[in-house]
């Protein structure tokens, strides 16, 4: 059920691929305005669930239930944008409002002043005309997010957007991101492996291992008990300096058997 | 004056300027769109499939157009229902497909000298001879590059979504199969007019260096279509015009207009690598 404040409910959600079950299950809601981190390692199916909200992937069981008017932007994970690529930012934020459509559009002023607008929100007016496979990864991010944005999304989904990016631009996106959040009460749900960067702007999390999810706030989730339960092994939650460092402390019981033949210190950060 | 009402008035230059400008049209426009697919290499061996159909229609007695259109819209389909995503795959299947055609190629080319005493067909079919295309050609070949154009018309905005980024076409409910698709049934189309013109071997020239040429320049998907477009009826128009005039060169027989086309080509994508956006 979709709660009266609620944005997005995932609801017992199972994806299966050939041979392998990617998602075993998945509940989780969001709330109106919610900043959620989706937190795993790669391979965990953070990039399946979010094709499954957006019903790219279709689930084998379970539900997704969007607030309506079920409208959902969407910024994949990092595309290789060819340098020699005949389109400006600019023309990459207007795809977004009318790359569906058949025919052309017409070059009309409140079509320009929409992206002139959009630029400004993602502060990418300053290379509004460069090509896009020319410019640094963050400011492809940020055209990325204006793409999404031009239809006045409820909802932002997100993969890996600071994946790639380095340490003054993943701040920079953040920011952009909380403030979109807070300015304009869009529920953003954003992929991520590394959890840190986002600790001080998500105030909910889910977290993916083993096809399964645990979700709550960051202080419910990130800790020993929460983890080992999802990981099916003991798992160390230790805080140095407002950063989370997750550790296995051992490996599982069954391989732990196996290296026992090889007596060696093992330590491995899911 | 002499010069330009002699060039004006041959009946066989007027038919190669017409079918050759609108080959030169439709491929810049198409060959924009093959460049930032990745699908130059299919667009290669289209063209070099269609030349399979060509050489049969020299053995059949037909217009050859429409034995290169059966051949590249057959070698299209067959490349798209195998249906592979990885691009490696992609080149496979692409190239094994250009195997089997060139090997019919070989067999009606063959057949087409010895059967036939077609002397001229190989040539013509594989290198093009611009002055040699039948006026009754033109409605056929206008009705494939108008057929050709409207398609990627009408699928602009989201063949440029679709070849940007799958899941962002995705997303927006566009059928990403299906705009791959009707992009092949274009370029086998594109290809086709300028196998007939330039031949089947030098008919990529046609469809990617200007375009490559155009993608060095321009910074608009439409500047650079425009740009691709211009580029090609320059070097169609000016080998048309060079060959023409090297009857006067070397007495008895002149130059073939392809190896112009092709050169202006080379020379153009050279020197638009030296005003890089």
């Amino acid at each position: 059920m979709l709660g009266m404040d609620d944005m997005l409910a995932v609801e017992g959600v199972s994806v299966a691929f050939p041979g392998r079950l990617v998602l075993d299950r998945v509940s989780f809601s969001l709330a109106r305005g919610a900043f959620c981190g989706l937190i795993g390692s790669n391979g965990s199916g953070k990039t399946t669930l979010l094709r499954t909200i957006l019903g790219i992937e279709t689930p084998s069981a379970g539900t997704i239930r969007i607030a309506p008017p079920a409208s959902v932007g969407y910024v994949p994970q990092k595309i290789n944008f060819d340098p020699d690529m005949p389109l400006r930012a600019r023309d990459l934020i207007a795809l977004g409002l009318d790359g569906h459509k058949f025919g052309f559009s017409l070059p009309l002023k409140s079509r320009r002043a929409l992206v002139d607008e959009m630029l400004a929100a993602v502060d990418a007016t300053g290379f509004a005309d460069q090509r896009i496979g020319n410019l640094s990864g963050g400011q492809q991010q940020r055209v990325l997010i204006a793409h999404a944005l031009i239809r006045r999304p409820q909802l932002l989904l997100l993969d890996e957007p600071l994946a790639n990016l380095d340490l003054r631009a993943v701040a920079e996106i953040i920011l952009l991101l909380r403030r979109l959040s807070q300015e304009h009460g869009i529920t953003v749900l954003v992929s991520a492996h590394d959890m840190n960067p986002l600790l001080p702007v998500m105030d909910r999390i889910v977290y993916l291992a083993n096809g399964k999810a645990a979700s709550g706030s960051t202080a419910d989730v990130v800790r020993t008990e929460t983890l080992s339960a999802l990981y099916g092994y003991h798992i160390d939650v230790i805080r140095v300096h407002g950063r989370v460092l997750v550790i296995a402390a051992g490996a599982p019981d069954e391989v732990e058997q196996k290296l026992d033949a090889h007596p060696a210190h093992v330590a491995a950060i899911p | 004056m002499n010069f330009w009402a002699g060039f004006f008035g041959s009946g066989p230059v007027q038919t190669a300027l017409v079918v050759g400008g609108g080959a030169a049209v439709v491929s810049g426009v198409i060959g924009v769109f093959t460049i930032i697919r990745g699908q130059s290499f299919a667009g290669h061996a289209l063209a070099d499939v269609s030349s399979a159909g060509g050489a049969a229609s020299f053995l059949l007695g037909i217009n050859p157009l429409f034995g290169f259109l059966a051949m590249a819209a057959l070698a299209g389909g067959a490349m798209e229902l195998a249906g592979v995503r990885r691009a490696q795959e992609r080149d496979l299947v692409t190239g094994i497909v250009l195997g089997a055609g060139l090997g019919l190629t070989a067999l009606f080319l063959y057949l087409d000298v010895t059967t036939g005493s077609m002397t001229g067909a190989a040539i013509s079919v594989m290198f093009g001879s611009m002055f040699a295309i039948p006026a009754a050609v033109i409605p056929l070949a206008s009705l494939t590059g108008v057929l050709a154009l409207a398609v990627t018309g009408f699928i602009y905005q989201p063949l440029l979504l679709c070849s940007l980024d799958a899941s962002l076409a995705r997303v927006r409910g566009i059928n990403v199969r299906l705009i791959g698709l009707l992009h092949l049934l274009v370029l086998s189309l594109a290809v086709t007019l300028s196998a007939m013109t330039i031949g089947a071997i030098l008919s990529t020239a046609l469809l990617i260096g200007p375009a490559a040429a155009a993608l060095r320049i321009a910074r608009r998907p439409a500047a650079a279509i425009g740009v691709a477009v211009a580029i090609g009826l320059a070097a169609t128009w000016g080998g048309i015009l060079l060959a023409y005039d090297s009857f006067y060169w070397t007495p008895g027989h002149g130059w073939p207009v392809s190896f112009f086309i092709v050169t202006i080509i080379f020379v153009v994508y050279v020197c638009s690598g030296l005003r890089r956006v």
